[in-house]
C-alpha cells in the first residue's frame, strides 16, 4: 500500500498497477491475485499450526497408551459439564464468525459489526469459563509441581476413601502430573490462540467501523475466519481427548 | 598396543570383524564413487574449458537410460548394504542363549557394574575372554551411553528403564570404555576400561575378594519382601496364612495378567517398575497393597534384587524340568 | 542471452555518468533501511545479521579446536568447554545455517527470478528479520550471562532436570527464530505459487526456485514441531510441568523423536537451497542447460518428502525396536538416491559445456566433491551395523560438517560470489577470491577428514579431554581449521572493500541467463522496468536449443 516517494518516481517506468483499488498493495497486479495470495498464505499458516498442535497431540497419544490407567483416572478430575458448555460456546462463535463474513458479502455493514461483536463475546465467555476450570484445579492441588496432590485413583474398582488415603495411592498419583501438565499446556496454548484471535477480531471490528469491508473487499475477514474456525476445531479435538475418553473406566 | 598414529581401532570382540568388513566395504564404495566424480569433473574441466568469450555449451543430449541407470545402480548398492548392515545389527543386539547377564548403571559421572556372582566394580569391568556377556543398562540420572570401541558396541543407558547389548570378547587386554552420550560437566571424564581376562585369571580375580556387599537375597530379606511374597519368593504365606502377594519364583520372563485386563512380560523393566511403583501394573487377582520402595532402594540395589528374582526363576525352571 | 523478448530491450544500458535509480540509492538513511519492505534490502539486512552470527559461531569453533590441540583439557574448564560447543552448535545451526541461503540469497532472488515485484507479504518479510534478531538477542543474552551447556540438541532429562545453565532463554531464542523461518517459508510458497510472471510455468522455473520451494515446505511442516518441543522443555524446566521426566513416568526418548522430527529435515533446510545455488552456478559457468532439469527439480521434492521419514536414524542405539530401526535405515538409504542423482546430473552438465573457472564455479565444483563424500558417509552411518559403532563419535561430527560446511557454506559462498555483482553492482578481486576458494577447500578437508578416522578409532563427540592416541589427528584438524579461518576472513575483507572500490560490474558480468540478469545491477526497487514475459526454459544458452524448443514445444527432454 504505502507508496514511497520512490514508488511515485518509478510510476512512469514500472508497469501500471492494475485496478488501483485503495486496498491493493504494490506487489500485486490485481485484487484477485492479492486475495488468492493472502488466502493461500493463511492456509499455509494453518498447516504450521496443525503441526504445532500435532506435536502436542502426539505426546498426548503416546502417554495415553503408556500411562493408560493413570491418564484415565486423572481425566476423571476434569469438569465435563464446563467442557461441554465451552464446546457449545465455541461452535456458536464459529457460526457468528461465518455470519459476519456473509454480512460483508451482502454489504450489510451493521451486521458485520454485530456478528464480530458476538464472536468476540462468545470467545471471551469461553475464556472466562476456562478460567473457572483452572481455578478449580488450583484449589484441588492439581497443578503439577511441588504442591501436586492427586488422590483420584478411582480406577480398577478401588474407590478411595478420602479419610484413609494410603501413601501408595499418593505416590502413583505422581504420574498423573504428566496428564495435568499436558492438560495445562494444551488448553493453555489453545486459550492463547483464542486471545490472539479476539485481538485480531477487535482490530477488524475497528476497520469495519471505518467501513473498510464490503462485497468487493473482505479478505481480512475471511482469513481471520479461517483462523477462528481452526482454533475452534482444535478444541473439538481437545475436548474428547482430555475430558471424555476413558471416563467410562470408572 | 597403542601406537602414536593408529589408523585402525583394536578389534577384540566376536562381532567386530563383521562390523569392520561392512565398514571397509562401504569405504571402498565411497572411494570409488568419489574418485569417479572427481576424475569426471577434472576431465570435463580440462576438455571442455571455455575457449573463447562467447562460446556456449552444446545442446543437452539425454538418453533416458542414463538417468535410470544412475538411479538404479546406487539404489541397488544402498539396498544391498542396508541388508548386510541390518544382518550385522541383529547380531549385535540379539544375545546368544549362553550369554551371562551383567548389570551396568550409569551415573554422573561414573559407571557401576555388577557381576552375576554379586561382585561390584566402578568404572572398570572385568570379564572373561570367550564368554558372551549381556549388559543390562540403566541410569540413575541423565542419559549415558556404554561404548567400547574395541568391541564395536554401543548402547544408551536410559533413566527409568533397562536397555541391553551383548558382546563376546575375543582377546585379553584392557580396552577403553567411553560414555558416548553427552551427560554434562565431566562427560569426557566418564571413561573406564573393560579388562578382558583369560578364564582362569578371571576366576582368581573373582576370588580375589572384592568388598562384598549385601547380595540380592540378603536385600530381599532386609526389605522384608518375604512377608508377603513368601520365603525365597515362593508365594506361600507365613505360618500357614494365605499369601498376600504373587509368587516370584518363575516370574522372570513369564507372562503376567494384570488387573486391568492387559498382560505384560515380566522383564527387568516390569520388575523394576513394580518395586518402585507397585500400583502401576497390579497382577490380576491381587490387592494393590504393596508399598512403594521409591527412594529406599538405589538403582544398584534394584539390579541386585532383579538378578535375585531372576535367579529364583532359573532354579525354579531347573526344578520343573528336572525328573 | 535473451530470455525474454520484452526484457531484452531494457538490458543494454551503457556505462554513463548517470546512476540509474536502484534499490540502494532509492532512499538513504538508517530509517529507510530499518523500515524497508523491499525484499532486496531485507536480504542485505539479513546478510549483515547472518554474517555477525557466523563470526560468533566461528569464534566458538576456534576455541573448540584450540582446546582439542592437546589431550589434556588445559585451555578451559570442562564446564566452559561444554558451553562453548553448545553455543557453537546453537549459533551455527539456528542462526546461521538455516537462515543463510534462504534469507539472504533466497530473499534477494526468489521474486526477481520469477519476475515478481516483491514477495507476497513484504511486511511479514521485514518482521521475519526483526524476529530473527530478537531470537538472536535471547541467545546472545544467554551467552553473556553464562551460556548453556546441553549441546544444541537439548536432550532431556539433562536439559530439564540437571543443567543449571540458561536453557530456557536459549530455548525461547530458538523458538522465536523458528517464527522468522516460518515467515520466510510462507512468503516463498505463496510468492512462487501466485506471483510468477506471465509465461513463467512451473517447468520454466530455475532450479534455485524449485529447491527453495522444497525448502519452504520443510520449514512449514517441520519448524512448528521443534517450536512446541522446545516450549515443552522450557515449561518443564521453568514451571515444573513434567512431560519428559522419567521420575514421573515420562519418556526422554519421546523428546528425541519430537526433536529429530524437525531437526533431521532441518538438515535438508540447510542443504537444499545450497543445491539450488549449485544448479545455477553449474549452468551459468558451463553455459549449458542443467542436465535432466526435471529430474533435478523432482529430486528436491523427493528429498523434502523422504526427509520427514528418517528421523529415527538418530536413535539407533537408544534401544528402539529392531523393526523401527530397520524401517528408518532403509528410508535413509532411499534419501541417498535423489541426492546421488543430483550429483550425477551436475557432473553430466559439464559434459560438452563451455566451462570457465570463475570463483563461483570453483565453489560449485568444490561443493560437488565435498557433498559426495558427505552424502556417502551419510549412507554409511545409516547402515545399522556400522552406526552402532560410529554413533556419537567424531565420525558423525565429520559427516555433518561435510554436509553443512562442505555443502551449505560452499553453496552459500559460491552463491554470494555469483550474485554479489547483482546485489551491489561491483566486482571483487578475481585472484584473491580464487585463492580464498582454494583455502576454504583445502582447509576444510584438512580440518574434517582426520575426524572421520578419529571417529572410527572411537573418539566420542563432545569430549573436552581425550586419550593420548587421538592427538595426531586432532592436531591436523586444528591446523586445518586455521587455514579454513583465513579462507573465511578473506571474502569478508574483499567484499567490504569491493562495495566502495570494486570495479563496476555491469548488468551481466558472467554472460549468464535468467531473469535476474535481464534487469540492471543493482536492480531497481520493483526489480523490473517492465513486467518480463517468459517464453522458454531457464538455462537455454544454446541458440540451437532455443530454436528446437520453439519449433517443437512438445519435444522437451528430461
Amino acid at each position: 500500500m504505502a507508496s514511497t516517494a520512490y514508488d511515485n518516481r518509478l510510476e512512469g517506468l514500472a508497469a501500471p498497477h492494475g485496478g488501483h483499488h485503495p486496498s491493493l498493495q504494490h506487489q500485486f497486479d490485481s485484487l484477485e491475485q492479492q486475495k488468492e495470495s493472502s488466502t493461500l498464505g493463511m492456509w499455509m499458516f494453518l498447516i504450521t499450526e496443525i503441526m504445532f498442535f500435532g506435536g502436542l497431540f502426539t505426546a498426548y497419544v503416546i502417554y495415553r497408551s503408556t500411562l493408560h490407567g493413570v491418564f484415565a483416572a486423572a481425566s476423571h478430575e476434569l469438569n465435563v459439564n464446563l467442557g461441554a458448555v465451552n464446546t457449545a460456546v465455541l461452535i456458536g462463535s464459529s457460526l457468528t464468525m461465518a455470519l459476519a463474513i456473509r454480512a460483508a458479502q451482502v454489504n450489510r455493514q451493521k451486521l458485520i459489526l454485530l456478528f464480530l461483536f458476538l464472536t468476540m463475546l462468545l470467545g471471551s465467555t469461553f475464556l472466562v469459563i476456562k478460567g473457572f476450570e483452572y481455578a478449580e484445579k488450583f484449589e484441588h492441588s492439581l497443578v503439577p509441581g511441588p504442591g501436586f496432590q492427586f488422590m483420584g485413583m478411582t480406577y480398577r474398582g478401588f474407590a478411595p476413601d478420602p479419610e484413609h488415603v494410603s501413601p501408595e495411592v499418593l505416590q502413583v498419583g505422581d504420574k498423573a502430573q504428566i496428564f495435568f501438565s499436558l492438560y495445562f499446556i494444551m488448553t493453555g496454548i489453545h486459550a492463547l490462540h483464542m486471545i490472539i484471535g479476539i485481538g485480531v477480531l477487535l482490530w477488524l471490528f475497528i476497520l469495519s467501523w471505518k467501513g473498510r469491508f464490503d462485497s468487493t473487499y473482505y479478505n481480512p475477514l475471511e482469513c481471520a475466519g479461517l483462523y477462528w474456525h481452526f482454533v475452534d476445531i482444535v478444541w473439538i479435538f481437545l475436548f474428547p481427548l482430555l475430558y471424555l475418553i476413558g471416563a467410562h473406566v470408572h | 598396543m597403542k601406537s602414536q598414529l593408529p589408523l585402525f581401532p583394536e578389534s577384540a570382540s566376536s562381532v567386530s570383524p563383521q562390523v569392520d568388513a561392512l565398514f571397509y566395504a562401504w569405504t571402498v564404495i565411497s572411494i570409488l564413487f568419489t574418485a569417479l566424480i572427481a576424475i569426471l569433473i577434472l576431465y570435463f574441466m580440462a576438455r571442455y574449458r571455455r575457449r573463447h568469450e562467447d562460446q556456449v555449451g552444446l545442446p543437452e543430449r539425454a538418453p533416458i537410460w542414463l538417468e535410470i541407470g544412475w538411479s538404479a545402480i546406487p539404489l541397488a548398492i544402498a539396498l544391498a548394504m542396508f541388508a548386510w548392515g541390518t544382518k550385522v545389527f541383529v547380531q549385535i543386539y540379539r544375545p546368544p542363549s549362553d550369554a551371562v547377564v551383567y548389570y551396568g548403571v550409569g551415573k554422573q559421572w561414573m559407571w557401576k557394574f555388577q557381576h552375576p556372582e554379586g561382585q561390584r566394580e566402578i568404572n572398570t569391568l572385568h570379564v572373561p575372554v570367550g564368554q558372551a556377556i549381556q549388559m543390562k543398562l540403566t541410569s540413575e540420572d541423565v542419559i549415558h551411553s556404554f561404548f567400547v570401541p574395541a568391541f564395536r558396541v554401543k548402547q544408551d543407558a536410559l533413566p527409568g528403564r533397562y536397555t541391553s547389548i551383548w558382546f563376546r570378547p575375543t582377546r585379553p587386554g584392557v580396552y577403553h570404555l567411553f560414555c558416548a552420550e553427552y551427560c554434562g560437566g565431566e562427560h569426557s571424564k566418564m571413561i573406564g576400561s573393560v579388562v578382558v581376562l583369560e578364564p582362569h585369571d578371571y576366576e582368581s580375580w573373582l576370588a580375589g575378594g572384592q568388598p562384598h556387599t549385601l547380595s540380592g537375597a540378603e536385600l530381599f530379606a532386609q526389605l522384608a519382601c518375604q512377608t508377603c511374597h513368601g520365603e525365597g519368593g515362593s508365594g506361600s504365606g507365613m505360618a500357614g496364612m494365605a499369601a498376600r502377594a504373587p509368587r516370584l519364583a518363575g516370574l522372570y520372563n513369564s507372562k503376567v495378567a494384570l488387573s486391568d485386563g492387559r498382560s505384560v512380560v515380566a522383564d527387568e523393566s516390569y520388575i523394576r517398575e513394580s518395586i518402585l511403583n507397585p500400583m502401576a501394573k497390579v497382577t490380576a487377582g491381587w490387592q494393590p497393597i504393596m508399598p512403594t520402595f521409591q527412594g529406599s532402594v538405589t538403582e544398584e540395589q534394584l539390579t541386585q534384587l532383579i538378578s535375585y528374582i531372576r535367579s529364583l526363576s532359573e532354579g525354579d525352571s531347573a526344578a520343573r524340568t528336572g525328573p | 542471452m535473451n530470455t525474454s523478448a520484452t526484457a531484452e530491450s531494457v538490458v543494454a544500458s551503457p556505462e554513463t555518468g548517470f546512476e540509474r535509480p536502484n534499490y540502494l540509492n532509492a532512499e538513504y538513511g538508517v530509517r529507510s533501511w530499518l523500515l524497508t519492505r523491499d525484499h532486496k534490502r531485507i536480504a542485505i539486512l539479513y546478510l549483515v545479521s547472518v554474517s555477525i552470527f557466523f563470526a560468533i559461531g566461528s569464534l566458538f569453533a576456534m576455541l573448540i579446536r584450540l582446546e582439542l590441540l592437546t589431550p589434556e583439557g588445559d585451555l578451559m574448564q570442562p564446564d566452559t568447554y561444554n558451553r562453548v560447543f553448545t553455543m557453537h552448535g546453537v549459533v551455527m545451526v539456528f542462526l546461521f545455517l538455516i537462515p543463510a541461503i534462504p534469507a539472504v540469497l533466497g530473499n534477494f532472488l526468489v521474486p526477481i527470478m520469477i519476475g515478481a515485484r516483491d514477495l507476497a507479504f513484504p511486511r511479514i518479510n521485514l518482521a521475519s528479520w526483526y524476529v530473527y534478531n530478537l531470537g538472536g538477542l535471547f541467545v546472545l543474552w544467554a551467552m553473556v550471562n553464562g551460556g548453556v551447556d546441553t549441546g544444541w540438541t537439548f536432550y532431556t532429562p539433562y536439559s530439564t532436570n540437571y543443567s543449571n545453565t540458561h536453557v530456557i532463554a536459549t530455548g525461547l531464542g530458538v523458538f522465536i527464530i523458528g517464527f522468522s523461518s516460518i515467515f520466510t517459508g510462507l512468503n516463498f510458497v505463496v510468492t512462487i505459487h501466485r506471483m510468477r510472471a506471465p509465461g513463467m510455468t512451473w517447468f520454466r522455473l530455475p532450479l534455485f526456485i524449485w529447491s527453495h520451494y522444497a525448502t519452504s515446505l520443510i520449514i512449514l511442516l517441520g519448524t512448528p514441531v521443534i517450536a512446541i518441543t522446545i516450549l515443552l522443555v522450557a515449561v518443564e524446566k521453568g514451571l515444573h510441568l513434567g512431560i519428559f521426566d522419567p521420575k514421573l513416568g515420562g519418556d526422554p526418548v519421546l523428546f528425541q523423536h519430537l526433536f529429530w522430527f524437525y531437526s533431521h529435515p532441518a538438515v535438508y533446510i540447510m542443504i537444499l537451497p545450497s543445491m539450488g545455488v549449485i544448479s545455477e552456478l553449474i549452468a551459468a559457468f558451463s553455459r549449458k542447460r542443467v542436465f535432466g532439469y526435471k529430474v533435478v527439480a523432482f529430486a528436491s521434492i523427493a528429498i523434502a518428502v523422504l526427509g520427514f521419514l528418517v528421523w529415527g536414524h538418530h536413535m539407533f542405539v537408544t534401544g528402539q525396536s529392531i523393526y523401527a530401526a530397520t524401517v528408518f535405515s532403509v528410508i535413509s538409504m532411499l534419501v541417498a538416491i535423489p541426492s546421488a542423482v543430483k550429483v550425477f546430473n551436475w557432473t553430466a552438465t559439464l559434459y560438452e559445456g563451455s566451462i570457465s573457472y570463475q570463483t563461483p564455479m570453483l565453489y560449485a565444483l568444490g561443493f560437488i566433491g565435498l557433498f559426495t563424500l558427505g552424502g556417502l558417509t551419510g549412507t554409511m552411518i545409516a547402515t545399522l551395523g556400522i552406526d552402532v559403532h560410529l554413533h556419537d563419535t567424531y565420525f558423525i561430527v565429520a559427516h555433518f560438517h561435510y554436509v553443512m560446511v562442505g555443502g551449505t557454506i560452499m553453496g552459500y559462498l559460491g552463491g554470494l560470489h555469483y550474485w554479489w555483482p547483482k546485489m551491489t553492482g561491483r566486482l571483487y578481486p578475481a585472484f584473491l577470491s580464487r585463492l580464498s576458494a582454494l583455502l576454504v577447500f583445502v582447509g576444510f578437508n584438512l580440518t574434517f577428514f582426520p575426524q572421520f578416522i578419529l571417529g572410527y578409532l572411537g573418539m566420542p563427540r563432545r569430549y573436552w579431554a581425550y586419550p593420548e592416541e587421538f592427538q595426531v589427528f586432532n592436531v591436523l584438524s586444528t591446523a586445518g581449521a586455521s587455514i579454513l579461518g583465513v579462507g573465511f576472513i578473506l571474502p569478508l575483507c574483499y567484499f567490504i572493500w569491493s562495495m566502495r572500490y570494486g570495479k563496476k560490474s555491469g548488468d551481466n558480468p558472467w554472460g549468464a541467463i535468467g531473469l535476474e540478469w535481464d534487469t540492471p545491477s543493482p536492480p531497481p526497487t520493483e526489480n523490473f522496468y517492465t513486467v518480463p514475459v517468459v517464453t522458454h526454459g531457464p538455462y537455454e544458452y544454446n541458440p540451437q536449443e532455443v530454436h528446437e524448443r520453439t519449433s517443437h514445444p512438445e519435444a522437451r527432454v528430461g
